[in-house]
């Protein structure tokens, strides 16, 4: 994968993919949606706080893995979300997720190491 | 256009299908995506309060040119203290609320923000209703 906006500022606008590969993940469903453009990313374990998020084009980044995460991020319209350090995605989470268009990555890496990485790629931030 | 669903307490497996119903109804009907997009958000914070502390409860949606109206009545324990519940992290959640990612006491705030009024009653002991309307066209106020 190649890395496209080093600086950020630059470009702040990317692929799901990029993003997939700056982050080291693997796309889990939806792969077909991973062209779409992300512009903003939010990261929380808080469902409640997702779902006060009123910009689209956003990536979730989070800990938590279970089908509470994929119905926030659908009624939040996100297409894409980080699950962080393998969280163990279930199959009842993917079917929601794609029933929804949903790209799912799985990162080895933490919450705080992805946002690293995204922020320094030059995705915003929403607060 | 009127339609009524029912929700299990506890079910978090099925949190938010009415929500996501309701969107798919919403987006048929072609409603502006800001407004739908506000009543689904309070729509699901309602159920997942259902799931999280009721014992059962039935939602109504009534949608006309104007307005989508939302009632949510339960059965369950009520709120003794709605002032306080209203306060934005104040929060009675157990911890398997919490591990679904809610029970951070934004719930009814965040319902209140995504409509255009909200009422709600409460018989301690016997159960709660919220009362949502939203504009569809910018008729607040």
């Amino acid at each position: 994968m190649v890395r496209l906006n080093k600086s950020r500022g630059y470009n702040n606008k990317m692929t799901i993919k990029e993003i997939a590969g700056i982050v080291d993940g693997k796309l889990i469903c939806c792969e077909e949606k991973a062209s779409t453009f992300v512009e903003y990313a939010f990261s929380s374990d808080l469902m409640s706080d997702v779902l006060t998020i009123e910009k689209e084009n956003l990536v979730l980044i989070t800990g938590l893995a279970n089908l509470q995460t994929i119905r926030t991020s659908e009624m939040s319209d996100i297409n894409c979300i980080i699950f962080a350090r393998d969280k163990k995605i279930g199959e009842e989470m993917v079917s929601l997720a794609r029933e929804n268009n949903m790209v799912l990555v799985e990162s080895p890496h933490s919450v705080f190491h992805i946002s690293g990485e995204l922020y320094k790629a030059g995705i915003k931030s929403i607060y | 256009m009127q339609f009524r669903h029912k929700i299990s307490g506890g079910d978090f497996a099925r949190a938010g299908n009415v929500a996501s119903a309701v969107k798919k109804i919403l987006r048929q009907l072609n409603i502006d995506h800001s407004v739908s997009k506000r009543i689904v958000i309070a729509l699901y914070e309602g159920e997942v309060n259902v799931v999280a502390h009721a014992y059962s409860g039935i939602i109504e949606v009534e949608i006309d040119e104007n307005k989508i109206e939302t009632k949510i009545t339960d059965k369950g324990p009520g709120i003794e203290d709605i002032e306080k519940a209203m306060e934005e992290g104040y929060s009675t959640a157990t911890p398997q609320v919490r591990e679904m990612g809610f029970g951070a006491g934004m719930g009814l705030a965040n319902m209140k923000k995504n409509s255009d009024s909200m009422k709600i009653s409460s018989v301690p002991g016997e159960g709660t209703t919220v009362e949502l309307v939203t504009y569809i066209r910018n008729h607040a106020g």
